[in-house]
């Protein structure tokens, strides 16, 4: 059986497979739920559970991120969408798209693909501990940022203002 | 010598657990019973509440005595699971904040490396409780009240994320133990014997997060979200019992949090002049020094609130980006400027 740390650490393996199975249980009900809302919050699970992943491999900073930026952001913007538009409450048969199977078309090899990758990375590797110097800290983060990754980060940041501005710029067409 | 690092790992996680319930709860009643009881009163020149216990003081325990024994009504069109699930959330957001914020050398809860950025992550996990509660709450007073709550929380975190960023750049560090020690160790032109509390330094930084915890808070003069003239009680008007109790307690606690965390960044955290930053006694004397301090600033927050009259929402939303984004942004530079030169 494929584990996510060492034997020794018993509680890593069970709780990676408590947040493991909670994301999936959450990704389903995100599709397969008949509430726009409801969907939303599924996918606060989701997210959340990705985010605890990163927790429990000691990256700090990155979890910390996830739950900023997709929780308190991301999903804060669907619901507030939903809700100015139209978001009955119970279930609305709408929300199902008849041609939900084409998506397998791009969702299966994407699979695929994600999970050749990382299998093909790391393998058999595991956790080997989480002792305080294991663990990613911000300085790490910010080390790599700004040394190896300096001009992916800076041609990021320069995208991001691009889209910014376009963005005001289209919402202010009169 | 000490006591509370040769305790067993057990002792040590229970003693904390026990802590951060105290934290969570003791501010919150503090700010209802002080400010939001006695000093609105005072302000307002009259008695307010003073039959329960000598002068009003048993007035919260008879509040929370009254909400707990009424009936838990949840309105026919309502989600019924959301809507009963969303005051928890808002709580949960609270106890969240708390758990990264440090009392003592050795009482905190969790000493995360990303600590203030923690914080600011899971406070805003409190807007999905809030819109969760309008939308669910099948209620277009409650909707809008929804809305507009989160339309205010998201444009106030930014200016709030941009004021704690001063002080991260001049602390160096986004841990709070670390944020307190270099307070604590800090010097004013070569004269360390106050440290360098970063009120003095990020003043602007201070003002920014006062005015933007206010917004978060919904504390007038940003109460559109709960307007009783325009919206009966916003989010939160089909609660009631328990679950209107818990959006009360998630809303002072919040209060208390914030102000624990502006004191802990600005005003040197559980830490006086004087006193010693490792010793023992201090685990004691700190969660005192750090409540000392977030009374005075909860004193600002309820001095504004019953002083100033209600903004209007295009008023807030301008007030946010025209005016505090640029400030901030332009201390940031300063900051960062003043720490590449000195």
């Amino acid at each position: 059986m494929i584990l996510a740390a060492e034997e020794a650490l018993v509680a890593q393996n069970i709780f990676f497979g408590l947040i493991a199975a909670g994301t999936i249980f959450g990704a389903l009900r995100v599709v397969t739920t008949k509430n726009v809302v409801h969907a939303a919050l599924w996918l606060v699970l989701v997210l959340a559970g990705v985010g605890a992943n990163f927790l429990l491999v000691g990256a700090e900073f990155t979890g910390v991120t996830q739950v900023l930026v997709y929780i308190g952001a991301i999903v804060v913007l669907f619901l507030f969408g939903t809700m100015l538009t139209r978001s009955p409450i119970g279930r609305d048969e709408d929300v199902d798209n008849p041609a939900w199977y084409l998506g397998l078309i791009v969702a299966v090899p994407l699979l695929a693909l994600l999970s050749y990758a990382v299998w093909d990375q790391w393998g058999d590797d595991h956790i080997d501990s989480l002792t305080p110097a294991a663990a990613q800290t911000t300085a790490d983060v910010s080390d790599s940022i700004f040394s190896t990754y300096l001009v992916a980060f800076e041609a990021i940041g320069f995208l991001l203002t691009a889209a910014l501005i376009g963005a005001i710029v289209l919402a202010r067409k009169e | 010598m000490r006591v509370f690092a040769e305790l067993s790992y057990w002792q040590q996680t229970t003693l904390r657990s026990v802590g951060v319930l105290l934290a969570v709860l003791l501010p919150a009643g503090a700010f209802v019973q002080l400010f939001l009881f006695k000093l609105v009163s005072f302000m307002h020149n009259r008695l307010g509440p003073n039959e329960a216990g000598p002068k009003g003081s048993l007035q919260l325990l008879a509040e929370v005595g009254k909400s707990l024994q009424k009936e838990d009504i949840v309105p026919e069109k309502a989600d019924r699971v959301l809507f009963k699930m969303a005051p928890y959330l808002v709580v949960a957001s609270v106890l969240l904040v708390y758990a990264a914020v440090p009392f003592g050398p050795d009482a905190w809860f969790t000493n995360l490396d990303v600590g203030i950025f923690y914080i600011l992550a899971v406070s805003s996990i409190s807007v999905i409780g809030i819109l969760i509660a309008g939308w669910a709450s099948a209620n277009k007073y409650s909707l809008l009240g929804g809305l507009r709550a989160a339309g205010q929380l998201i444009a106030y975190e930014l200016p709030m994320v941009l004021a704690v960023v001063g002080v991260v750049i001049q602390a160096g560090t986004l841990n709070l133990q670390g944020i307190v020690g270099a307070q604590a160790n800090g010097e004013i032109f070569g004269f360390g014997g106050l440290g360098n509390p970063f009120v003095l330094t990020q003043f602007i930084g201070l003002a920014v997060f006062m005015i933007a915890m206010q917004a978060e808070l919904t504390q007038t003069p940003f109460d559109m979200p709960v307007a009783e003239s325009e919206l009966v009680a916003g989010y939160m008007t089909e609660y009631s019992g328990l679950r209107f109790l818990l959006f009360f307690i998630g809303e002072f606690a919040s209060a208390g949090a914030f102000a624990a965390v502006a004191a802990t960044l600005f005003l040197g955290g559980w830490y006086l002049p004087g006193l010693s930053l490792t010793a023992d006694y201090m685990n004691v004397v700190g969660p005192l020094v750090l409540f000392g301090k977030m009374l005075v600033l909860g004193f600002i927050v309820f001095w504004v609130r019953f002083t100033f009259p209600r903004l209007r929402e295009d008023q807030l939303q301008r007030f946010a980006w025209t005016v505090l984004i640029p400030i901030s942004l332009l201390n940031i530079l300063a900051t960062a400027t003043l720490k590449v030169v000195f």
